[in-house]
């Protein structure tokens, strides 16, 4: 009999609504469609399964209002739903839309939001752009400078490492006021994906269920969300929750990676035995527990510290992020080596599992830049706790 | 999986902080001498445990799972989670007494006689403390490979055999211990689990010194022991389920000490003060301990939040065991790192008066004690991940015709 494993810190509500999401994945866009699509271009995107999913599951405004045409759950349903994602690695930009671009429009607020979130709950797929060519993640390391013409912002510059591209309607810009640094006078801009001056290049890139492309932006028009000079907070608060939700996405992939190499060794024998039975690779399998455990143990914790609006939300996010990025890569690592010579073949999916983790390891940070945050995060809570 | 209290379980944790203000001292954020693991400090320490136990038996507060009938509170899980948060914030020296306790106690209560469960008040009042004679020189992870002899003779047990890794042997009043009453029949079958008086002709401990100097382990050399055969617990050969009951509740047991002196955030403050947080790599490694330290906390809750819903525990308590263990000797590796040159040095000589150079030499206790961490991969492929289990050649055989290496 297959492993499943057993879900926790779930009401039964919630454990229906996974079952739901993980049928229609299995249905809807099975490892063979995946492929499909990963070998079809460069997109990374199939537009009919997202529009099932956000329009009869109502997946893209899972965590909107529902006076916004939202479902009106919270990010722990969002979360739930990435990772059916994460495990099926369903082409649809899931993540991009509702976790990043929704999550940073929502936390940014101002007039405009409303409607910005209205349109990414009817499945009007947007995505965040900020990182530039440096690669750094932290916002405040943004150099695109808006340039104003009267009433009008337009931009111009590249923006890396953009994910969901191809399917986005919407691109959430991060930009700043000329001449400004770090936090001050960074802004949010939206530009929609058919202005005028609006590009994008495809990578190639290593994650090949996910590409990655560049946004080019020439003199392209950009409207501000939220006021001026006020978004960064937002803009982090966002991004923190965006990080919490990604553990989420990635802790799907992990449970399938774990199922299947667990599966494989309880079934394939040599020495006439299941290869299960030899300590070095049932040691290999306990090890991949342990590394699931621990993930979602802390990929749980964010999230509902995230959708609880708790003062430790940043803190836990970087706890879960620099814990489940090795974590991750260690277990597709090992998951391809118990499966031994199949396990790095094309035909077997344990690669697409491969690259997805060392790609979602890097997405919005790797393990030391947020083991340098968390060190400098508690070091001046210490302080603050010393001065009171 | 974070929950406030209820309003009964916040006024029992206040309840019990009162009680622990009015009977203990707070700890203190650093050592004032070195940890000291001389006999004479050990036989101090060891007063010092019994004072303790019978301080919390007097308070009611000793076993407050245990029926009232017992000399326990008749309290929940939760409250006794309530009461081991609260009494980890306290200098107070717990430790084996608890550790014996916690194991003795539920398997008398599960499978002693009436006679045999008369022992529980005086062992929860810390007037007798028992010691835990399983591990034999030739069964260590295989337990079931004791060979320490049980005899029958008239109304008692005469025991005759060798024990080692028992703890606190040369200070406990009785012992609880794995035999073989029948070397005849597969090795499961012939095994009794018996209580035994250690103050008596026969019994003959001495200490081993561990790599940190300490002298909490002993071999006990046991010549014509006797026992009366009422002391045999759930009957003559069938001591391996008392005995399996046993070592699950020792397992609870490991990890659940907190010290505030070695944590990740000790060593935060450390690197501040000395300018070391400047340099990236400290920060990543801080970091990185931090963070499992909270993921290790994570998962503590998450198997108090199985208690509270009276749930068995939704993650394997193996895996908190190998977590534990694991990433504690790295932590206090990094913490011995972080001091540079100093690192080099122990006792009242390197800094924190060498409590980081302690708990690296503790390892050992954490990576072998209470099943070592294979024995624990183990029980996680075969119980969480239900795969195979090796071949084994010692089920149906004759305990005498097994292989031994000795």
């Amino acid at each position: 009999m297959p492993l499943e494993i057993q879900e926790f810190n779930l009401s039964e509500e919630r454990l229906e609504f996974r079952d739901t999401l993980r049928r229609f994945f299995e249905e809807s866009s099975p490892i063979t469609e995946v492929r499909r699509v990963m070998e079809g271009d460069s997109t990374g995107f199939a537009p009919d399964l997202w529009k099932v999913a956000s329009e009869e599951l109502g997946l893209a405004g899972i965590a909107i209002s529902e006076d916004l045409g939202g479902q009106g759950f919270g990010l722990k349903e969002l979360s739930i739903a990435l990772g059916e994602v994460g495990r099926s690695l369903a082409p649809i930009p899931l993540f991009a839309s509702a976790a990043l671009a929704g999550r940073v429009v929502a936390a940014v607020g101002g007039e405009d939001a409303g409607a910005f979130l209205r349109s990414i709950a009817e499945g009007e797929a947007a995505t965040l752009a900020w990182v530039e060519a440096h690669g750094d993640w932290d916002p405040a390391a943004v150099r695109m400078e808006i340039a104003e013409q009267g009433a009008e912002i337009r931009l111009t510059g590249e923006k890396q490492f953009v994910v969901g591209a191809h399917a986005a309607r919407r691109f959430f810009v991060i930009a700043r006021e000329p001449g400004s640094h770090c936090d001050e006078g960074m802004g949010l801009f939206s530009v929609e994906a058919n202005a005028e001056g609006v590009a994008i290049d495809a990578k190639e890139s290593f994650d090949l269920t996910q590409p990655l492309a560049t946004l080019r932006l020439d003199g392209a028009l950009a409207k501000r969300v939220g006021h001026q000079g006020e978004a960064a907070p937002g803009i982090r608060i966002g991004l923190d929750e965006a990080t919490a939700l990604l553990t989420a996405e990635m802790v799907g992939g992990m449970q399938k990676v774990l199922e299947t190499a667990v599966d494989y060794a309880a079934e394939r024998h040599q020495f006439s035995r299941p290869i299960g039975s030899f300590q070095a690779i049932k040691h290999k399998c306990a090890d991949l527990l342990i590394d699931f455990e621990g993930s979602r143990t802390a990929a749980d914790a964010a999230v509902m510290a995230s959708a609880e609006g708790d003062p430790e939300r940043s803190l836990l996010a970087s706890v879960a992020k620099s814990h489940v990025g090795p974590a991750g890569l260690r277990m597709a690592t090992e998951s391809g080596q118990i499966q031994g010579g199949v396990g790095y073949t094309w035909e077997y999916d344990a690669h697409l599992y491969y690259r997805r983790a060392l790609a979602s390891a890097v997405m919005l940070g790797d393990e030391t830049m947020h083991q340098e945050r968390l060190a400098r995060l508690v070091a001046s809570r210490r302080l603050e706790g010393a001065a009171q | 999986m974070r929950r406030e209290d209820t309003p009964e379980e916040a006024a029992f944790r206040q309840e019990v902080r009162s009680w622990l203000e009015a009977n203990a001292e707070l700890r203190s954020e650093q050592l004032a001498a070195p940890l000291d693991h001389s006999p004479e400090a050990e036989a101090r320490a060891w007063e010092a445990m019994k004072v303790w136990q019978r301080t919390k038996y007097e308070g009611g507060w000793a076993a407050i799972t245990w029926p009232e009938a017992y000399g326990g509170r008749g309290g929940t899980p939760i409250q006794q989670m309530i009461f081991n948060e609260e009494q980890s914030n306290f200098d107070v020296p717990i430790g084996f007494i608890a550790a014996s306790l916690g194991m003795i106690g539920p398997a008398l209560m599960r499978y002693g006689s009436e006679d045999q469960k008369k022992y529980l008040p005086a062992m929860l009042r810390g007037d007798e403390v028992w010691c835990q004679l399983f591990s034999e020189p030739e069964a260590g992870s295989d337990l079931a490979a004791v060979r320490t002899r049980g005899h029958v003779e008239g109304d008692e047990l005469v025991i005759n055999g060798q024990k080692v890794w028992t703890t606190s042997a040369n200070f406990a009043d009785k012992g609880f211990i794995v035999l073989r009453t029948n070397p005849d029949v597969p090795k499961h079958d012939g095994i009794s689990f018996a209580l035994i008086d250690m103050n008596q002709p026969g019994v003959e401990v001495r200490p081993l010194v561990t790599m940190r100097g300490d002298r909490h382990f002993n071999e006990v050399f046991l010549t014509d022991v006797r026992t009366p055969l009422d002391h045999v617990v759930n009957g003559i050969d069938c001591g391996w389920p008392v005995t399996t009951f046993t070592l699950m509740n020792e397992g609870a047991f490991i990890g659940m000490t907190v010290n505030s002196l070695t944590t990740a955030t000790a060593m935060i403050d450390s690197a501040r003060e000395t300018g070391r947080l400047e340099e990236g790599v400290v920060r990543q490694r801080l970091g990185e301990a931090y963070a499992r330290e909270r993921v290790l906390k994570q998962l503590q809750d998450r198997i108090k939040a199985s208690l509270l819903d009276g749930r068995a525990p939704d993650v394997d308590g193996s895996v908190l065991k190998i977590l534990t263990s694991e990433w504690g000797h790295e932590r206090a590796v990094t913490a011995t790192w972080l001091q540079g040159a100093a690192g080099m040095l122990t006792g009242a000589d390197a800094p924190g008066m060498g409590v980081w150079q302690d708990q690296v030499l503790a390892r050992g206790s954490m990576a072998v004690g209470g099943g070592t961490l294979e024995v624990h991969r183990n029980g996680l492929g075969e119980r969480a991940l239900r795969l195979p289990k090796e071949p084994r050649f010692d089920r149906d055989k004759p305990f005498k015709d097994l292989k031994t290496s000795g």
